[in-house]
């Protein structure tokens, strides 16, 4: 196989039933284990979802200049936070254009792990200059599950035997704990906006994890759960995707395929106030002239769809399978903006989408209309700017 | 003068429709009060905890055809709505083989296909008929019904549109239409299939709430209801809802508390106040009065017409028509605590099949003699019955690692010869879990706790009249403009400012809401 596997791939291989993979960092992983990600999806909202996500990559940064070295690349404050705490953030290169984003783990004193879509480790390198820093990828060695869903704290309080609690860890926290003697990473992260947690396992012990969490996880639904089912729920979550919703500036070909942070909706993750990081003189500049595109959600009007296709005789056909291609959103006869994802969320029994608009155009509850093929067609239908997250259950920061 | 009322409306009975109603009045700004007798609002449609840490979705237990329009207008989702898919359905067969229906397309064409060859292809032309067929007949469910005898404008417009509607049917399919409205399910089954326990558990579904067997003619309609939720499709308007049907009547009614509908449970409605042929308020049972401009009844006909007014303030053939509207329950209820899943003999051990429903309709003749117990006044000794584990599709219904089953059970009819007792509740019962054991040994080693309810139950507790599910038969005669009786199917009643909304109207049973809906407008286009 040219592609690699996971170290859980025995167990997922065994599951798949419909031979359904998709690629992810030269990776394979699950796009769904049944014929249909329908229950998957649901199991997210309704039980808990077993997510195999190894592919990511990831960095041990180590070293009494660890918090400086990452300063110096990300937005977010990291020399701030406190041991046992996660921190998501985007990082940008010297125009504030947006290379990755990712989780920096704080797992002790000057000891961090970095995660990330793309390949960093040199990136950190050229960073790390003059710095008291050891970087170390750790991509294959570590192997990781995400379990997502309201009975996921469930799960991992048995499997754990402790109390995970909203007051035993945080969300957006992590705790070493131990799964039948299998020492383990639980950080209360995901990606799907839920109620979840990410447990972070040496790889040669991965698949007694696995086999112990769905032992422990049947009785309260668990689900193993493919990356088609993980797509429509990031989407509900309002969670950018890396070369979907935005490009990273280092593979951008034109200046205009590039995005700040600030038009990705994550301003609040730029931390202005420190001293010095890559890109900040832009950004400074940016945010007092303010972003001239804004990433925001988009409802499709339901009346305005179902009469598209009462127009040609058909019931209303929904993406129950979510997109991921460039879509013209449009305000009267001008194009303002374009939508990145989208799909029906069977949850909020909505069409919804990711969308770029202009920022005049992004104000929520703002008219506009984006574009859909109907029976070979090009129409538009009515859609609403909505804030994102279009689902946030309290039970994800409780 | 009079003293000002106190609320614009008042909603007697907090079922589904009942609340349904109550949001859209409170939406479009009126003072509403909902009053229900229960101490929780649901009525047929709630889920209690009937054995400690085992939640049973008591009487209703899917989804079915949930309006749309209803979900999106009081955005039920944010309420806490969300209906999970209920996708396979096995039926065992008496030989120890089994049929079964999956999710996949692919899947079931092969299932169908060990059975017969000429069947798994003609399953995807008769769905494709049932899915036109759906498809056209679907905008009823949101309309009006039109009075084909009155001139009113509103009317003939309304019979003309429907005429035109049928007309673009076109020949063949207008041609399946009457065979569906006026053939036996069987009949009409027969002209597609061969398979026996294919037909037998598709007839199934037009049988329920129903006093008919497969055999009687006018059951081929309500096939049709399948394929209505299928046309949902994504939407899924059809499956389980999380938490069971009663968080459906929770999410309404939180939308209506949003909306700021005030809602009392306890509260038992004695009558209706009449003054001067004109719905002024109600009194409770406890002897209070309460004013309001308008009194909506959610309960059915017979206890809408019949006991919460008094007959002199009724046309004669109105209440004629409403003494002679048939109810008949005709079905049961069982809900059992398991300490284990069954495992059935055709399919052992545990499986995705448990996700779905179990049909035990293992032939035609089977599920036609369950229906000759009943016609002569005797529960089904060897019922047909729907089973789900809610529990494996919502895992909180039950403790961690135990389980319900939900058994709906048909025939149990509720004018039973010598009357319900409770040896014959329990003896019900024992039918019900040595049938299933046939098909499952081992079942009854595995149950911690029982809950039998006969239609005579089903009445006493929620009040529905002789216990039928849907407010009263779904057949022809019934449907419609005939639904609950000719001249008074627009949620209107002969006396001012009473109105009808439950299941008893247009268009009728399941978790639909539609008659909520469509009885909320009509009050707003009175101008209430």
């Amino acid at each position: 196989m040219i592609l690699r596997t996971t170290p859980f791939h025995p167990r997922t291989a065994a599951l798949s039933e419909g031979q359904a993979w998709r690629r992810w960092a030269g990776y394979v992983v699950a796009s769904a284990y049944e014929l249909s990600h329908d229950r998957e999806y649901h199991s997210i909202r309704s039980a808990a979802a077993l997510f195999d996500v190894s592919p990511l990559h990831k960095y041990m940064i180590t070293g009494p200049d660890a918090a400086r070295l990452l300063d110096r690349v990300v937005t977010r404050d990291v020399g701030k936070a406190n041991v046992g705490q996660v921190l998501y953030t985007p990082w940008c290169d010297a125009g504030g254009k947006q290379l990755d984003d990712g989780t920096i783990s704080v797992l002790g004193e000057h000891r961090y792990r970095l995660t990330s879509a793309d390949p960093n480790l040199r990136w950190l390198h050229l960073n790390a200059a003059g710095l008291d820093v050891a970087l170390e990828e750790v991509s294959e060695r570590t192997a990781a599950l995400s379990l997502q869903g309201p009975n996921a704290r469930a799960i991992l309080q048995v499997a754990a035997q402790r109390d995970l609690s909203g007051g035993a860890l945080k969300y957006f926290h992590l705790t070493d704990a131990k799964i039948r003697g299998i020492p383990v990473t639980i950080s209360r992260t995901g990606y799907t906006g839920d109620l979840g947690y990410e447990i972070w396992v040496d790889a040669a012990q991965a698949l007694p994890l696995w086999d112990a969490l769905i032992e422990t996880g049947t009785p309260y639904g668990i689900t193993p759960a493919g990356m088609l089912a993980l797509d429509v729920a990031r989407i509900e979550a309002g969670l950018l995707l890396i070369e979907v919703d935005y490009f990273s500036s280092r593979h951008a070909l034109i200046e205009a395929q590039k995005s700040s942070p600030f038009e990705l909706g994550l301003g609040w993750t730029v931390a202005l106030g420190k001293e010095q990081f890559n890109g900040k003189a832009a950004l400074v500049q940016e945010k007092q002239r303010g972003p001239a595109w804004q990433f925001t959600g988009l409802a499709v009007d339901w009346e305005s769809l179902e009469q598209l296709y009462a127009d040609v005789g058909l019931p209303p056909r929904l993406p129950t399978q979510a997109w991921r291609t460039s879509v013209p959103i449009y305000s009267g006869a001008r194009q303002v903006g374009y939508a990145t994802s989208g799909g029906w969320s069977p949850l909020l029994k909505q069409y919804i989408a990711l969308a770029h608009l202009e920022a005049p155009f992004a104000v929520p509850g703002t008219a506009v209309e984006m574009e859909i093929t109907v029976e070979h067609h090009r129409k538009r239908a009515s859609a609403r700017v909505t804030k994102l997250p279009f689902f946030n259950p309290d039970r994800k920061r409780v | 003068m009079a003293p000002p009322h106190t609320y614009d409306a008042i909603i007697i009975g907090g079922g589904h429709n009942g609340l349904v109603t109550a949001a859209y009045l409170a939406r479009a700004g009126k003072k509403v009060l909902v009053l229900e007798k229960r101490p929780r609002v649901g009525g047929a449609a709630v889920t209690e905890e009937v054995f400690p840490g085992f939640k049973f979705t008591m009487f209703s237990y899917v989804v079915s055809l949930l309006r749309p329009e209803i979900i999106r207008d009081l955005d039920l989702p944010r309420h806490g709505l969300h209906v999970l898919p209920l996708e396979s359905t096995v039926t065992p067969m008496e030989n120890g083989d089994y049929l079964a229906a999956w999710g996949d397309h692919d899947e079931t064409r092969r299932e169908l296909y060990r059975h017969s060859p000429r069947d798994a292809e003609a399953y995807d032309e008769y769905g494709h008929l049932m899915h036109h067929m759906a498809h056209a007949v679907r905008p009823i469910l949101g309309m009006v019904p039109p009075d084909p005898t009155s001139l009113d404008p509103r009317d003939l417009l309304g019979l003309l549109r429907l005429g035109r509607h049928f007309r673009g049917l076109g020949a063949e399919r207008l041609h399946a239409l009457v065979k569906l409205m006026t053939m036996s399910s069987a009949d009409f089954l027969d002209e597609w299939f061969e398979t026996d326990v294919l037909k037998a558990t598709k007839s199934a579904s037009g049988i329920i709430g129903t006093f008919l067997g497969p055999r009687s003619p006018g059951t081929a309609y309500v096939l049709l209801h399948h394929y209505m939720g299928e046309l949902d499709g994504v939407f899924r308007a059809w499956g389980f809802a999380k938490g069971g049907t009663g968080a459906i009547s929770e999410a309404i009614a939180a939308a209506a508390r949003g909306f700021g509908a005030e809602i009392r449970c306890d509260s038992a409605v004695a009558r209706v106040l009449v003054k001067g042929g004109r719905a002024t308020g109600v009194a409770l049972e406890n002897g209070d009065e309460l004013s309001a401009r308008v009194v909506v009844s959610g309960l059915d006909p017979r206890r809408t017409f019949l006991e919460l007014l008094d007959e002199r303030d009724l046309p004669a053939e109105l209440v004629a028509d409403i003494r002679r509207f048939k109810f008949r329950g005709s079905s049961g209820k069982v809900n059992v605590a398991l300490d284990a899943l069954p495992s059935f003999t055709c399919m052992p051990g545990v499986g995705r099949h448990h996700r779905g429903a179990i049909s035990i309709s293992p032939s035609l003749a089977y599920v036609e003699r369950a229906y000759d117990d009943a016609k002569y006044g005797e529960f089904s000794r060897r019922p047909y019955m729907d089973i789900v584990f809610p529990s494996m599709i919502d895992p909180g219904m039950a403790p961690p690692g135990k389980h319900v089953m939900s058994v709906f059970v048909q025939y149990a009819p509720y004018h039973l010869n010598g009357g319900w007792t409770d040896a014959k509740r329990e003896a019900f019962g024992d039918a019900v879990i040595d049938t299933i054991e046939g098909f499952a040994p081992g079942l009854k080693s595995h149950i911690l706790h029982r809950q039998v309810l006969t239609p005579a139950d089903i009445e006493r507790i929620t009040g529905l009249s002789e216990g039928n599910i849907f407010q009263g038969e779904l057949t022809l005669h019934q449907l419609f403009f005939l639904r609950p009786a000719p001249g008074f199917a627009k949620f209107r009643t002969p006396v001012r400012a009473y109105y009808q909304c439950g299941a008893g109207t247009h268009p009728g049973g399941g978790i639909m809401g539609a008659s909520g809906r469509l009885a909320a407008l009509a009050v707003l286009g009175d101008g209430a």
